[in-house]
């Protein structure tokens, strides 16, 4: 058939969307995949075997577990498993688990990450909780010591970088001797000064696998900025209120606070805001919805961080499944006008 | 026949914990052992046959539009004798259920039974049926009891001298607190559904889960489409 012969022509009629990206699940995943290799290889290169033994154990359990729920339910597992999203699940996960934690305890964090967090509610799409952070909760609840027990980055004792020479932190998470310190009434014991920023930034200091590295994971974030796999609203109204909120208490106590940079630096900000705090299926669909969302997660971040007598030096994932509880009032609030509706009064 | 049947109907088919999903306030608050699970069992037991007796017993002297303050208040007694008793003779008990045994008087099922079976029933049958309601709960609350108890604290212990170990450390603790209680509960709630609709279809039926079970009732994928 030809355009010419028009009476005869057949036009496809359908609903929209009329115009596609050519974006898909397996697609995007893939991209997410991309941008967290750095901080993989950042893993691995401060971590060791404990590094590639947690995500190997991680990614292997979700998609187990992935395809056993698809089975059990009666539902198709290869299109299930294609999409990828089990990997990134299992990959995240990981990022989110200290280097000393046994494999079983992995597995079992893999096991609920997918089955109860993700499967139970009925699959990809259909999770309120970002699953990786669930499986991380469910683990520092249950194991708090072992989730929270740190070692030493597997460096050498001291390494040169550029002409600069710097020690391993050891033991505790840099938020965890603040907290701790602030606790106890004694000085603070980091110095944020040059030398120390620099090495947060590279990401020489105790944590869990995929955070300690902001300048990995920032590579990452700006390689899904640029692909448009997420948007800049999360991350950047996420870390301006961590960066606005430590400032005023900064400012307002320097010597009892930590400066905003050492906020941003630590812990798992950056994975969050670039990573979990951007998930398509549990943050809010508009714009407007996404700046609450950052700016939410942001203030209890920084809340939990900072309350004195709170349990956890660090603030990240709670924040996020909290803020992911309360996504479908976001929609609700700020959902769009349609066309030709009237304004509110 | 009939007394065994309606004996029967409470300990599985319909079971309060798993299939009414009736009493769900001590199921996920006294549960983290099993030694709380069968206490709160047996007083609610207690409760619930005593007060189906005097409900029946009253069943034509009761005015059907004051009935539920009625039963309320023959509830109420009995909870008070089983919170006076077990201060009593198990002090330890009390102190572990606490604020939990006053609760037993809000228990939707000891209600629901007075409502839907006691003000309808003879005495005998009454009895048959908080007896099995009761034992069912029990059943009900000692299975999520176990559950937790093995998982969160990794051991089985019974008035302190019946007690079994299996790990000694690096236990779920997040099993004996509230939000496992909730996570226990689907995950048995799920694997028994499942288990059942295979049965059902083994055998050629289909199998429907109890309708405030069933997904089409859930809102929870629906929140925020529509208003108020």
């Amino acid at each position: 058939m030809t355009a010419s012969d028009s009476h005869t022509t057949l036009y496809t009629v359908s609903s929209s969307p009329h115009a596609h990206s050519g974006a898909s699940v397996p697609c995007i995943m893939f991209d997410v995949l991309v941008a967290l290799t750095p901080a993989l290889l950042a893993a691995v290169y401060f971590f060791g075997f404990d590094a590639v033994r947690l995500v190997a154990v991680c990614v292997a359990s979700c998609v187990g577990a992935e395809a056993l729920c698809r089975k059990a339910m009666g539902r198709p597992v290869k299109a299930a498993l294609a999409d990828l999203s089990a990997v990134v699940t299992g990959l995240l996960l990981a990022f989110n688990l200290p280097p000393s934690l046994p494999s079983w305890m992995a597995v079992l964090g893999s096991v609920f990450a997918i089955g109860i967090a993700k499967q139970a509610f009925g699959g990809l799409g259909y999770n309120p909780f970002n699953p990786a952070l669930a499986g991380r909760a469910f683990l520092l609840i249950s194991f708090t010591g072992r989730m929270t027990a740190w070692h030493a980055a597997r460096l050498p004792e001291r390494w040169s970088f550029g002409g600069l020479t710097m020690d391993a932190l050891t033991s505790a998470t840099p938020l965890g001797m603040v907290k701790d310190a602030i606790k106890a009434g004694d000085p603070l014991p980091v110095a944020m000064d040059g030398a120390t920023t620099l090495r947060f930034l590279l990401g020489d200091m105790g944590g869990c696998l995929g955070e300690v590295s902001a300048l990995a994971l920032l590579l990452g974030g700006a390689y899904l900025l640029a692909r448009r796999c997420i948007s800049w609203h999360v991350p950047v109204c996420y870390l301006g209120t961590v960066a606005l909120f430590s400032g005023i208490h900064w400012a307002a106590n320097p010597a009892a606070a930590m400066p905003p940079h050492f906020h941003l630096l630590t812990g798992g900000l950056m994975l969050g805001a670039w990573f979990m705090a951007t998930d398509m299926v549990t943050t809010p669909v508009t714009n407007k919805g996404l700046v609450v969302f950052g700016i939410g997660c942001g203030v209890l971040t920084m809340t939990i961080r900072i309350v004195a007598g709170g349990a956890y030096p660090e603030g990240v994932s709670f924040a996020i499944l909290l803020m992911n509880a309360v996504v479908p009032l976001i929609n609700r609030a700020t959902r769009p006008r349609l066309f030709g509706q009237r304004r509110k009064a | 026949m009939k007394m065994v049947s309606e004996f029967a109907k409470g300990i599985w088919k319909e079971n309060p914990i798993f299939r009414l999903v009736l009493g769900m306030c001590p199921a996920l608050a006294v549960t983290t052992s099993l030694e709380n699970a069968l206490g709160m069992g047996m007083a609610a037991t207690f409760v619930l046959v005593c007060s189906n007796v005097v409900v029946a017993a009253l069943r034509k002297v009761i005015p059907a539009k004051v009935r539920i303050p009625c039963f309320i208040v023959v509830i109420a007694t009995f909870v008070t004798v089983v919170d006076l008793m077990m201060n009593g003779f198990l002090p330890e008990l009390h102190a572990a259920l606490g604020l939990f045994i006053p609760l037993i008087v809000v228990n939707c099922v000891i209600l629901g039974r007075a409502e839907a079976f006691a003000s309808k029933n003879t005495v005998a049958l009454s009895v048959a049926d908080g007896l099995g309601m009761g034992l069912g709960f029990t059943l009900g609350l000692a299975i999520l009891g176990v559950f937790r108890e093995v998982l969160g604290a990794g051991s089985i212990t019974l008035w302190g001298a019946l007690q079994w170990q299996f790990a000694e450390n690096d236990t779920m603790i997040l099993f004996i607190l509230a939000p496992g209680g909730f996570i226990a509960l689907g995950s048995l709630l799920a694997l028994m559904n499942h288990a059942q609709s295979a049965l059902a279809r083994r055998s050629g039926g289909t199998f429907q889960p109890p309708p405030h079970l069933d997904c089409r009732h859930c809102v929870l994928c629906r929140w925020g489409e529509t208003k108020g």
